[in-house]
């Protein structure tokens, strides 16, 4: 047993949240939430530049390979700067993806410029109706001549808009299917959307897409694209933790500083304990980000599912209590979209809700309950 | 005992439907049912001349003033029904807050002029009692009135003034001596939203709407006609009005109408193939918030047979704001949790993405003040520790 964090991984965390306290100040990201596009590419290029966008690319690939942990300390200060660029999306996700699906050729043809923040790729797989379970989905691919006809929609894919590649899921009938779509290819249409938390995403229709033979990642990937999942709920659990932290700690400056009846409103003890029981909930989060972060790269899948399954409600419902208490003990000014404490509050719901809701997860582990 | 109206109660009920049914103009109540905020400038008037028209614009005031003298029950009813046939919420401000007072220690001059004027929805008044250093201890307040002749001189602050942009009148604590107990140097002043030296800063919330503001004054002359009682006496109207109109504030029928809606969600959304109203777990939810509102009903109802007693309403209150704001919460959640990942839909410009994208997600972030204003929960749970249970 080690909770301690070796050099290489701390220094990642530093550069991270030194990065992100310089260039990302809450009015700069203020600037870019009400920008046209929403996001900056400037920032984006600094990130690769700091090797960010590679930490999840093994170094066999050209990458740093920083594993689970240095995953997780990077999401955790993305989440605390509460970072509108496609980070999880891209970074760790749809990269994740090509390193566990991808050929030699795919993979040598897409990583490096994913690293060097030159192209952007997210995963497309959840749909309106889909559950957690991968093969829920009903996009279809259907065979033509040598290549790949989609046709299907993807529901609320964050940082789409911004993708110039979309890595669909589909099923046919092997199973599920992942293919390389272009963003610009004809008959994929991206509605655009603006998400609570401030990112954009969009709904996607793909009418009768056709892709090359090459597009295909993989036969069925049902299994790898649920190790992709779990990874990339695993940092997002981590992300989550970010605003957590944040938030909690906002929360408590502000209950030291605002007076009324003449003291501080944090010498109230019916405030004390709140806070108290946010710290709690906030420490058994933590727990769980570790439980997610040593078992997302898990092949079985049991032991897998059940840490990130089990983290994603128990950070869920943190989310939930901490992001609600803070808005009402900052009172009137929690109301406001002045304050870091409604931002985080609403990345809090965002996360609740994206990659299966708490009830959701609830009910996968509810699955694994035995008697002993 | 008998919890179920009796026969006039039921007739009245029957009454208010049919009104309801005839005189609540379709487009209103489309927007209201939507959540669309963007007609609450003609809305709200045109609906309370609507209701004046029919002798219903003041539920609550005696027939004297111009008031339909109904009992508690039947303003419950009334307030009920509004709310589950969409209809817009009153303006609180005039009709609920300012009037009360005006009735009770106003000059003749001011009632005559100001009440008619209410029902009638000539004025749209705001509440000026806020300031960025007096929230939950609105005593401490700091906004200066000074006599110069026969008009008071305002200079300060006030917060979080809701639809303040679009009001005529603004009733305000003041100070007006700062030498004794903060309480006793409080007056309440009616000020012309018009007056040189006014001026209104939008406040953005957390759900992107705009409604409330910041209001600044500088040098703001306010005749000493505009006081309503004595000088200093502002704290004891103030209190007054707190003690006052506290029937309704549980919001038992707009529950019941997100309650519905909830319901009619979940029976219209599927997951795994079958409606969410049917999976144990959410069922679960929404059969727990269901029982707390229709207990928080009969408690309201309780308190109401109280009064009509003559007791007084008292801390009673408190528990019916706090379980009335935490079931409204409660119901927003659920609402969200039955949408999914699309609730977190706020803007997809030129799409229709049918009645509740992005409305849920809106409740959900904006009812968040329903626990903060209004004497916050936790002032409301000292209260309760204070008065009920006489800690
Ligand atoms: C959307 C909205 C609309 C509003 N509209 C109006 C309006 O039209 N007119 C108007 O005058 N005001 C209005 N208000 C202001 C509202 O009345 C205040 O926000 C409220 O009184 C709380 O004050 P505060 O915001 O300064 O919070 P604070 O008083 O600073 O409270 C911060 C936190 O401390 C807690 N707290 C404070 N004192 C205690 C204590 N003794 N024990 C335990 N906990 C305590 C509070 O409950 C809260 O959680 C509005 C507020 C909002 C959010």
């Amino acid at each position: 047993m080690d909770f301690s964090f070796n050099d290489e991984q701390q220094m990642l965390l530093d550069t991270t949240q030194r990065f992100l306290a310089s260039a990302y100040g809450f009015e700069q990201r203020h600037k870019l939430l009400e920008s046209e596009a929403g996001w900056s590419r400037e920032i984006w290029s600094q990130l690769a530049e700091l090797g960010l966008l590679a930490v999840d690319i093994p170094e066999v690939d050209g990458g740093i390979g920083a594993g689970p942990v240095g995953v997780m300390l990077v999401a955790q200060a993305t989440g605390h700067g509460l970072l509108l660029e496609p980070f999880l999306s891209s970074a760790i996700i749809a990269t994740d993806a090509i390193v566990r699906c991808g050929s030699d050729a795919q993979r040598a043809r897409w990583l490096p410029a994913l690293a060097s923040g030159e192209r952007i790729a997210v995963l497309a797989h959840e749909e309106a109706q889909s559950g957690i379970a991968i093969d829920t989905i009903t996009t279809r691919a259907t065979r033509s001549g040598e290549g790949w006809i989609l046709s299907g929609a993807k529901s609320v894919v964050y940082h789409a808009p911004m993708a110039d590649m979309l890595l669909v899921t589909a099923r046919d009938d092997q199973g599920i299917g992942l293919f390389a779509v272009p963003g610009d290819t004809q008959g994929l249409t991206r509605h655009p959307l603006r998400t609570v938390d401030g990112q954009r995403a969009a709904d996607i229709e793909l009418e009768n897409v056709e892709v090359g033979a090459d597009a295909r990642l993989g036969a069925d990937v049902t299994a790898a694209l649920a190790e992709v999942i779990d990874n990339g709920i695993a940092a997002l659990c981590a992300d989550a933790f970010g605003a957590l932290e944040r938030i909690l700690k906002a929360t408590i400056e502000y209950s030291r500083s605002r007076k009324q009846f003449g003291v501080p409103i944090g010498s109230f003890q019916a405030l004390q304990h709140r806070m108290a029981d946010m710290l709690i909930q906030l420490e058994q989060a933590r727990s769980m980000v570790y439980l997610a972060t040593s078992h997302c790269r898990d092949a079985d899948p049991v032991a897998r599912r059940a840490a990130v399954s089990g983290a994603k409600v128990l950070i869920g419902k943190a989310a939930r209590f901490i992001g609600q208490q803070a808005v009402q003990l900052h009172g009137g000014m929690g109301m406001t979209d002045e304050l870091d404490v409604s931002h985080c509050f609403k990345r809090l719901l965002a996360f609740e809700l994206r990659f299966g809701s708490t009830d959701a997860h609830l009910a996968d582990c509810r699955q694994r309950l035995r008697a002993a | 005992m008998d919890l179920a109206f009796n026969q006039a109660e039921l007739d009245f009920r029957d009454e208010v439907r049919a009104f309801l049914r005839d005189k609540l103009p379709a487009d209103m109540r489309r927007r209201v049912h939507l959540g669309d905020h963007s007609h609450f400038r003609e809305d709200i008037p045109r609906w309370q001349k609507i209701l004046n028209e029919r002798g219903w614009g003041a539920p609550a005031w005696p027939v004297e003033f111009g008031g339909p003298d109904w009992s508690k029950t039947q303003q419950f009813i009334f307030e009920i029904e509004c709310a589950l046939a969409d209809a817009p919420a009153q303006l609180a401000f005039g009709v609920k807050m300012v009037a009360p007072v005006l009735m009770r220690f106003g000059s003749p001059e001011q009632q005559q002029y100001f009440l008619p004027r209410i029902l009638a929805a000539e004025d749209w008044w705001c509440q000026g009692y806020s300031e960025p250093g007096s929230g939950s201890d609105l005593a401490s307040l700091k906004t200066k009135a000074e006599l110069d002749g026969d008009h008071y001189v305002v200079n300060g602050q006030k917060v979080w003034n809701t639809l303040g942009q679009f009001a005529d009148w603004i009733f305000c604590l003041v100070r007006t001596d700062s030498s004794g107990k903060p309480q006793r140097g409080i007056s309440f002043l009616l000020i012309d939203m018009k007056t040189p030296g006014i001026s209104v800063r939008p406040t953005r919330l957390l759900d992107g709407s705009y409604e409330v503001n910041e209001i600044w004054f500088d040098n703001v002359r306010v005749p000493v006609a505009n006081r309503v009682g004595d000088e200093n006496a502002g704290w004891t109207y103030a209190k007054y009005l707190l003690g006052h109109e506290r029937t309704n504030i549980a919001g038992i029928g707009a529950c019941q109408r997100e309650l519905r809606r909830l319901k009619q969600m979940a029976a219209g959304i599927e997951r795994d193939g079958r409606p969410l109203l049917e999976e144990a777990v959410f069922a679960t939810r929404i059969v727990e918030v269901e029982l707390e509102l229709k207990a928080l009903e009969i408690t309201n109802l309780r308190v109401i047979f109280a009064e009509a007693q003559n007791h007084a309403p008292g801390p009673e209150a408190s528990i019916l704001k706090i379980r009335g704001t935490e079931i409204m919460q409660r119901i927003t959640e659920l609402q969200v949790e039955a949408l999914g990942a699309r609730a977190l839909i706020a803007e997809s410009p030129g799409r229709d993405l049918g009645e509740d994208l992005p409305r849920a997600v809106e409740a959900y972030l904006n009812q968040r003040k329903l626990t903060i204003f209004g004497g916050s929960n936790e002032i409301q749970r000292n209260i309760i520790a204070q008065m009920i249970l006489q800690l």
